[in-house]
Order: C-alpha cells, then structure tokens, then sequence
C-alpha cells in the first residue's frame, strides 16, 4: 500500500507549480483507497465459531471466497466442541456440511421470492428484521436431526424485538 | 437424559470458559474492531413493502445506551460497504458503498456498481448515486432518494436484534442449566448507527440467489 500513496505524493507535488500558475486548472485528484475492518453476512458466525482473538480478526478481515478453506475445519471442531453428540440437523447436515456452508460468510438474499432467515418453509432467502435468527442457529447446532435433542439449548425464549417495527421506510424502529 | 444434558452443558462450558467473553451477532466481535466506527453489528437484506424493491441494512456501533446515543457518529474515515455476488462464486459484482461526508453532515452512497477491483481494499466508485441528511438523535426521520431511485437513511435506531446472550454466557460459564421459559432481551433499551437503504431490484439486474456480505474499511 505505501507504493500508491508515494505516487499521489509525487503527482501532487508535481502538479503543483502548474496549479500555483494557473488559476482555472482543476485541482488533481487524490484516490482515498480503504482497507477492510470488519466483515459480516449470518448473524453471530464470528463471535459462535471463531474462538482464539487472532482469528476473529483475520476472519473479519478475510474476503468471503478465501474463508472456506481457512476456516472450515477449525469450524468443525468447535461445532464439535459445542455439541460432542452432533450427528445432523434439522436440514440433514452433518458436521463437515454445516460448517462449509457456515465458514463462507455470505447471506444469500432471493431477489425473487420471501426473504427470510427461516420461516418453516424458506431457509436462507434473506434476513428480515424480526426473524429470531438465534432460535434457528441454535436449533441448527444443538438439535439434532429431529429439531428435538438439548431442549434447553436450542431457543433462547426472546422471541421478538424490544419494539415494534415501522411499516415503512426505514423500518427499524425510532431510537431509545 | 437429565444427566445428559448436565454433562453436554459442562461440555459447553468447558470450551466456553476458555474463550472468554462471548457477544452476539457481530456485536464488538474482535479485539480490533471493538468500540471503533468501524463495528458492525448486524447486516440485514430483506424484501420491501414494494415488492420491487430490497432493503439493505447495515448497523453498526452496538449497545449503545440512550444517554451515549446523541454523540454516537459515523465516521468520515470508514466506509460501509455491501457486497454482491451475483454468480455464487463469493466474490463481489457489484458493490453499494456508505461513504459519510462530515463537512455536510450526510451519508452519501455510490452503486450499486461493478468495483474497478474487487477485495479487501476499495476506493469509492462511480458517481453519487444518492446522499442524505443524518438524521439527529431524537429528531423525526429524514430520507433523501438519488436519481436512481435509491432511498436512503442514516442515524441512530433501536438495535432489532434480540437475544438473551446474558443467560447464554451463563450456560456456556456452566452456572446454568439451559435457557428460562421467558427470556430476557440482552439489547432491550440499546441503540445502533444504522444505514437503510431502499434499492431497486433493477439496479442489481439478478434474478434469483444472490449472496450479500458487509464490510467496513478504513482509510489508509
């Protein structure tokens, strides 16, 4: 990255003169380039799957087609690591399964149909504001394949936001 | 199967106790990112009372307490930026991008537009496609549409996530069992920065699946 900053530096301070000189010249344009912080699709991934702090930053700063094969397995084992009985869930996933889909943190959105996290018949179609997206995740962790085992584990009995939604734009609800 | 669940528990908490404090959805995730602008919380995409169109939510700046919300700013050196991928390739087509111009107080957006590279550096690309006013803490909204039928928000909101992570960090530090029959929203009463943009179906040109992610990137 420092490369490109010293070369605007040396345009900029070789268009100087000419500016000085002449008035209606336009001034050159500097390209601010930004460098990526944090990175997020499916709620909660990072903070349930990715456990040693040096890997929460690198999740966050790697780009979703290169997560897959740097994350997976270290997600596996801590699917594993949560629920030593996982055999598969609900959606028939085993262990690999689930955390090859989870490891590459994109949402997918239907830019045709319903979009939600999960609402009985569409599974990620997108995320609508009061999905109870942590219900789903943990029924998808602690379930099992019948949605039945760990019952204690699988919803966290907050079902809905703290205040209603707008119906129109924006949506979200007026601050507290 | 009750001394199961005791001993899936203990299991859980084992591992838990070793990873230290846990936070939910994206909420202050990382060492780096905690307590900066360039936070994310949660990313939502959803689609619109019209039909036509979908909603892409980016909230940032987390559990922010009412008294803490009026100071609470976007910062002009952080872009908020969503990701698409059209192709399932994850690798983004196109891209929306949240840039916040302090010298007139507005969240200006650029695309959606195919970036000139893609990856985890960015420049802002194309021309403004819409821009508007932050609205202030406590004041009636303000949207702002761009010619290309963009409609746009950026302030303070309620944070729509709900989750008992209090009791969850409990039963992962082993001093509980499972969940209560009634549970007790962690985020009740706290605040997020949030952008909501309204976006024509059009302006994505897909019809079918497509992946989103979020991003925030810093100048450098």
């Amino acid at each position: 990255m420092k490369t490109p900053i010293k070369i605007i530096a040396f345009i900029f301070a070789g268009s100087f003169f000419i500016i000085s000189c002449k008035k209606n010249d336009t001034a050159p344009v500097v390209i601010d380039y930004y460098e990526q912080q944090d990175q997020m699709a499916r709620p909660a991934i990072n903070t349930v799957f990715v456990t040693a702090p040096t890997d929460k930053d690198l999740f966050n700063t790697t780009i979703p087609s290169a997560m897959g094969s740097m994350f997976q397995s270290k997600f596996q084992t801590r699917l594993l690591a949560l629920n030593s009985g996982y055999t598969t869930n609900a959606l028939g996933q085993n262990a690999a399964t689930l955390t090859g889909l989870l490891a590459t943190d994109v949402m997918g959105v239907s830019t045709t149909g319903v979009t939600t996290f999960f609402d009985g018949t569409n599974i990620l179609t997108g995320r609508a504001l009061a999905d109870d997206v942590i219900d789903v995740e943990l029924l998808l962790i602690f379930g099992g394949p019948t949605g039945t085992s760990n019952p204690g584990l699988t919803k966290d009995n907050v079902n809905a936001n703290d205040k209603a939604f707008l119906t129109s734009f924006p949506y979200l609800a007026n601050p507290w | 199967m009750k001394r199961k669940k005791i001993i899936l528990t203990s299991i859980v908490a084992a591992v838990f106790i070793t990873a230290g404090i846990m936070y939910a959805a994206d909420h202050v995730d990382t060492p780096a990112v905690t307590s900066q602008p360039s936070d994310i919380t949660d990313l939502y995409v959803f689609r619109a009372v019209d039909p036509a169109n979908l909603v892409f939510v980016a909230n940032s700046q987390g559990l922010t307490s009412p008294a803490n919300s009026a100071t609470l700013k976007f910062d002009a050196n952080t872009i908020l930026e969503f990701n698409i991928d059209k192709t399932g390739d994850n690798i983004e087509d196109l891209v929306i991008q949240c840039k916040y111009d302090a010298a007139s107080n507005k969240m200006q957006i650029y695309g959606p537009i195919a970036p000139s590279a893609t990856g985890t550096k960015s420049k802002l690309e194309g021309n403004l496609t819409a821009e508007v006013a932050v609205t202030a803490y406590g004041s009636n909204v303000v949207s702002g549409t761009g010619t290309t039928g963009i409609k746009a928000f950026a302030g303070t909101r309620d944070d729509p996530f709900f989750f008992d992570l209090n009791r969850y960090k409990a039963i992962l530090a082993g001093s509980a069992p499972g969940f209560t029959a009634q549970g007790s929203d962690t985020f009740a009463g706290t605040n997020v920065l949030s952008v909501v943009l309204e976006v024509p179906k059009s302006l994505i040109g897909a019809t079918g699946n497509i992946n989103v992610w979020l991003e925030t990137k810093k100048k450098i």
